[in-house]
């Protein structure tokens, strides 16, 4: 095992075992009779050194990783074997392996010190906010763990670990929140609609793993596949991708998952959970290439859900849900990449869009610290009381909205470049009329986007104040200084763009093969600086422009209000989840409750029929033989006669 | 005697004896602890049995599909030619180990609490003790009519625990219980008869491949066999005593019931019916996985319009008896390993499931899950266990239950063809619906703000909960981190008896 391969073994192990040892904290000190504050106190120390030693450790093994690796590397021994299908356990790195990594790590790192802050008894809390604080952040390590697992997993079972695993941890910690009486059905929304999706990940894994028989990633891409097979289970992926991305049709979740404390928000969107989805594709691309059809549906899907989220985010009040359908938007992004053939450009737009939306929530999160709402029509006038935060929100947008050079414009640059030249060219692996829907889609998403985002700044930071809270104020500095840091990132990653480490790391492992000698390809650059980088910028000054002058007219209205009759069925994001609802949630509960009425009274009602009917036949047999004496005197001799006539018959004819 | 026959001897006379002296002692407390003592010896014994040389049989030229470890072999009846054969293989260690874990967790765990209703503590464990006796006896023996009589040992013990401990109308769920696992022990009796009498022997080691047994005996025998196992394991729709047993029998009854008890019927079907009747099983494989599905389907169904908490995991344990059905039906070797993981990581998960529904039904004395929430609020490491065992259930990667459960899955689109390639799909749904109704249960048991009965609970678990809960939870993790702890020593005998099954 050389030295990448074990960093890589760490990678996952470090933040895990500092995960488990969390849990085994005292969970509630609450009835412990005594020092009970001195008790929380104590766990709460251990916790938050268990879990910033976990994180930390974890961002130090991925930058070593990163460093040292030099080419892809792979470690692995055999975990079980069933029948002849080998599972293994294993690491397979890459250069991208390590750069999400690294994303991964410092996001977790961010999240774990802001929710220091984040997560403390303050003097308006009337119910004790924080004495859960140990399962809090060993649930944070576990999920650090898990992802970072998909991350350098070696085998698609393994992988299917992590990717469940952190849909436990999503759960367990939009759940946390015991005052928001939303927060368990987000909680459970959020488990069981990626767990949908993972049926159909499960069955592809399934089907390429009976077909390569191990399920090895190696094994699986150098397997050639029947095309039949790969199609069906490229697909069947798909449906797992959505899930765990948040894409149309699966992207309900996502919104509703705001119901978790706002770090946690910022670790779901910028780092894991969303993130996976599109690594795993990016992960096993040769397979999706090779299955025009999938990257088609996966195109479609992604700019339906590209502009869906963009739209959806245009009417929202609470800006945490600006932020969660922003996110849905942006990995539409970064699955219609994929889809025109692109990995780098998804990997690129992954590794800026996990910078500026850390960046975004955990501004949110001090703004929401600081006014105590998540309303944006409560807030307001903000510039002044909280400048950090309204600086670092605004590079956080830009980014978003892609302004140059901010990192946001060139990831998305390099997304639309990919699809215009899918779309003019014919270029990719797909049909040239998706690159067409994707190059839209992301044009008219990068105008909108601008609106949205310009939106959001006006109405928390500028204009007059409607903050019910005396003074606000900048946060403290466990939160300000995460803050502080992400906004590095998210002002100049996208110049990373520029430089060959980095954009050699993103571009894929070619497959070594005498056929095609990997050096023959010329490397696709990731920025593009051509005359069409103008018009995602013209789209970003009308949208940004539109709703600032509608902003200019009254600043103490919404800008949404321009939508008019379209902004409640934006604000419901097209009545989707009631959709899902009638179609999904009302039918099983019948079926179920169908089901129960039929197992109760059908089947068990035969078990209990046929019970009832013997003691009653037996009953009335027992009546029969209960006579007076002539009658039974009568029955014996008849019962006589009949032997004696059946003994005569019988012996006669013997 | 070799080594490994006085412990096979030991692991059953053991508990055998000890019921005796357990029922033989006046005092109720210390009767209690000789109880747990002897369960902790079984234990104790039946570890070892792993011990020794695996490949004996490997150098004789031609194997049995059986290669039993360890053998005990003496004539019991000679005038009818009967023989007391016990053997332990890699199908039968982990069920043997399990059972012995079990019954151990459960005496200690009366060590502490006895349930009320009635009986005496001392009573129970040494009616626990000679059920366990049955159970060890059923995985051991390697004699037809052997595993016959020891099949039924376990039949009335049972049914005083349910009905002597147990909740208010235990006397019928009992009644229930009893007749209609009676009902399949009469088919099995007669499937049992069937094979002795066209074979000419009861030696499972010599039957099994079919040998010696015409096609449509094999049919004839099979179905018998299958449906008396299909009654205990429980396949839907032959499942319907489970729930009103379950629900009805006391912490300890439900966990042996669940945990172990069920265990028989699987662990027939692969040994027994399988084994000695290849060509029916082959016969009778699509119906068996057709119906095993619709367990996965009903039973979580049903899971998500429960309203009580030991009948939601009592029904549970419909589905994933279902997943373990499925796997067998396939009859590769790839699903034969994930029934064997599968069996065994059920009786660890489920077993852990009914000790902490008991402990909260001890607690707040209600199961309806209308008057129950906010555990996590009041008694957090119980909500948190709960928690931890409901995901292991519904099968999360990385905990016991997801081997059995993905690898019926992958087995049955393995097989391929229309109808297996539907079955591992509508299995895969079954998985999404498991989790709906444990992550249902979940929100409304541990969520929200605590109702009146459990707002007075206190945080704290007793030593005796700890003790018998922490094995549990540790087989849980450590199975799903480390399968080869179960399929290790499945490998071999899951492929020889594939082998004969071609």
């Amino acid at each position: 095992m050389t030295t990448s391969t074990l960093l890589g073994v760490l990678l996952p192990v470090v933040p895990l075992a500092a995960g488990l040892v969390g849990l085994l904290l005292p969970p509630s000190p609450r009835g412990l009779n005594g020092d009970g504050v001195d008790v929380e106190q104590r766990a709460r120390r251990a916790a938050i050194t268990l879990g910033v030693a976990g994180a930390a450790g974890a961002l130090v093994l991925a930058v070593a990783l990163l460093a040292t690796l030099d080419g892809p590397a792979e470690a692995r021994t055999t975990w079980v074997d069933l029948g002849g299908l080998r599972v293994t356990l294993g690491v397979r790195l890459d250069g991208v392996a390590a750069l999400v990594a690294v994303a991964v790590a410092a996001v977790a790192l961010a999240v774990q010190v802001y929710s220091i802050g984040y997560l403390k008894r303050g003097p308006h809390d009337d119910v004790d906010v924080d004495h859960r604080y140990p399962p809090y952040a060993a649930q944070i390590s576990l999920f650090t763990a898990a992802m970072l697992l998909v991350v350098v997993s070696g085998d698609l079972l393994l992988l299917l670990v992590g990717w469940e695993v952190m849909g436990l941890c999503s759960y367990l910690l939009i759940a946390h929140d015991r005052r928001l009486p939303e927060a368990p059905a987000a909680a459970m929304k959020a488990f069981l609609v990626t767990r949908v999706g993972d049926v159909g990940f499960l069955l592809g894994i399934a089907l390429l793993g009976v077909s390569a028989g191990s399920f090895r990633i190696a094994d699986v891409l150098a397997h050639d596949h029947a095309s039949g097979t790969l199609t069906a289970a490229c697909l069947l992926l798909l449906a797992g991708v959505a899930g765990k991305s948040a894409q149309f049709p699966l992207h309900t979740w996502l919104p509703d998952a705001m119901a978790g404390p706002t770090p946690i928000s910022a670790l779901i969107h910028a780092a894991t959970m969303v993130a996976a989805g599109v690594y795993a594709v990016a992960r096993l691309y040769p397979l999706f290439e090779a299955a025009p059809v999938a990257l088609t549906v996966l195109g479609v899907l992604g700019s339906v859900t590209l502009l869906l989220g963009a739209f959806a985010a245009t009417a929202q009040d609470d800006i945490k849900r600006v932020l969660a359908w922003s996110t849905v938007s942006q990995i539409g992004y970064m699955t219609g990449a994929l889809a025109v053939g692109s990995p780098a450009a998804a990997l690129f737009h992954l590794l800026t869009h996990a910078a500026f939306k850390a960046l975004l929530f955990l501004a949110a999160g001090a703004v929401i610290h600081a006014v105590g709402t998540t309303l944006m029509s409560r807030m307001g006038g903000l510039r002044r009381s909280m400048p950090v935060t309204f600086w670092c929100t605004a590079v956080g947008l830009g980014a978003l909205a892609g302004v140059p050079p901010l990192a946001g414009f060139w990831s998305k640059d390099g997304v639309l470049a990919v699809a215009q030249a899918a779309a003019l060219d014919g270029e990719g692996p797909t049909p040239s009329w998706v690159g067409w829907l994707v190059w839209l889609a992301g044009l008219v998403g990068v105008a909108v986007t601008a609106w949205y985002a310009t939106r959001l700044l006006l109405r928390t930071f500028l204009g007059e104040t409607r903050v019910p809270l005396a003074r606000p104020h900048d946060a403290p500095g466990t939160l300000r200084w995460p803050v502080l840091l992400l906004a590095v990132p998210a002002a100049v990653l996208g110049l990373a763009g520029f430089a060959a480490p980095f954009a050699d790391r993103l571009q894929p492992e070619p497959l070594a093969s005498p056929e095609h000698p990997s050096d023959l390809l010329p490397a696709e650059p990731l920025v593009h600086l051509t005359p069409s980088i103008v018009l995602p910028v013209a789209l970003l000054l009308l949208g940004a422009g539109l709703a600032w002058a509608r902003w200019r007219r009254d600043p103490a209205a919404d800008p949404a209000a321009a939508l008019g009759p379209l902004r409640p069925v934006f604000a419901a994001a097209f009545r989707l989840d009631d959709v899902q609802h009638a179609l999904v949630v009302r039918p099983v509960r019948a079926l179920a409750r169908a089901v129960r009425a039929g197992d109760e009274r059908v089947v068990d009602g035969a078990v209990e029929g046929s019970g009832r009917a013997a003691s009653g036949l037996g009953a009335g047999l027992a009546v029969l033989h209960r006579a007076a004496l002539p009658r039974a005197a009568a029955g014996v001799l008849a019962g006589a006669l009949l032997i004696g006539l059946a003994a005569v018959l019988i012996g006669g004819t013997a | 005697m070799s080594a490994g026959g006085v412990l096979l001897v030991a692991v059953l006379a053991l508990p055998g004896l000890g019921a005796a002296v357990v029922a033989a002692i006046p005092a109720d407390r210390a009767a209690r602890l000789v109880g747990t003592v002897v369960a902790a010896l079984t234990l104790l014994a039946a570890v070892p049995l792993a011990a020794g040389d695996r490949g004996w049989f490997a150098w004789s030229g031609a194997a049995p599909a059986v290669r039993p470890w360890h053998q005990f072999d003496v004539s019991w009846v000679p005038a009818l030619d009967l023989r007391f054969h016990l053997g332990v293989d890699g199908v039968s260690y982990p069920l043997v180990v399990l059972t012995a874990l079990l019954t151990l967790l459960c005496c200690g765990y009366t060590l502490w609490r006895v349930p009320a209703g009635g009986g005496s503590g001392r009573a129970l464990v040494a009616l626990l003790l000679v059920v366990e006796v049955g159970i060890l006896g059923t995985f051991l023996a390697l004699d037809l009519v052997l595993f016959f009589l020891f099949f039924e040992v376990v039949l009335l013990p049972m049914y005083a625990v349910i009905a002597g401990w147990g909740g208010e109308d235990r006397r019928r769920a009992a009644r229930k219980f009893a007749l209609y696992t009676l009902f399949g022990s009469v088919l099995l009796l007669v499937g049992v008869y069937v094979v002795v009498a066209a074979a000419g022997t009861a030696d499972i080691v010599a039957l099994t491949g079919g040998a010696g047994l015409s096609r449509n005996t094999q049919l004839f025998a099979f179905t018998l066999l299958a449906v008396a196992f299909a009654v205990k394991s429980p396949l839907w729709p032959l499942h319907s005593w489970l729930p009103d047993a379950h629900t009805q029998a006391p912490t300890v009854g439900s966990v042996v019931l669940a945990g172990v008890l069920l265990k028989m019927g699987t662990y027939g079907l692969i040994r027994v019916a399988v084994g000695v009747a290849p060509e029916g099983a082959r016969w009778a494989a699509p119906v068996l996985g057709v119906l095993a599905v619709a367990a996965i389907l009903v039973g979580s169904l049903v899971c998500l319009a429960q309203s009580e908490l030991k009948r939601l995991i009592a029904y549970s344990s419909v589905g994933h008896m279902g997943f373990v059905l499925l796997g067998v039906a396939t009859l590769t070797a790839t699903g034969i390993q994930a029934a064997l993981i599968g069996n065994i990581a059920h009786g660890v998960i489920t077993g852990l499931l009914f000790f902490l529904a008991g402990a909260v039904k001890d607690r707040t004395h209600t199961g309806a899950l209308a008057e129950l929430s906010g555990l996590r609020e009041t008694a957090p490491r119980l909500a948190g266990l709960l928690g931890f065992a409901a995901v292991a259930s519904l099968g999360l990667p990385g905990l016991a239950g997801f081997w059995g459960e993905a690898f019926a899955v992958i087995a049955a689109v393995e097989v391929g063809g229309a109808l297996w390639t539907t079955l591992g799909v509508l299995a895969a749904v079954g998985g999404a619906l498991t989790a709906a109704y444990f992550l249902r249960l979940l929100r409304q048991v541990t969520h929200h703000r605590p109702s009146p009965a459990v707002d007075r609970l206190t945080p704290t678990l007793a030593g005796a909960e700890v003790a018998a809960w922490a094995p549990l939870v540790l087989l849980a993790l450590a199975i799903g981190l480390a399968p080869v702890l179960v399929l290790g020593v499945a490998e071999a005998p899951v492929d020889a008896l594939v082998e004969v099954l071609r």
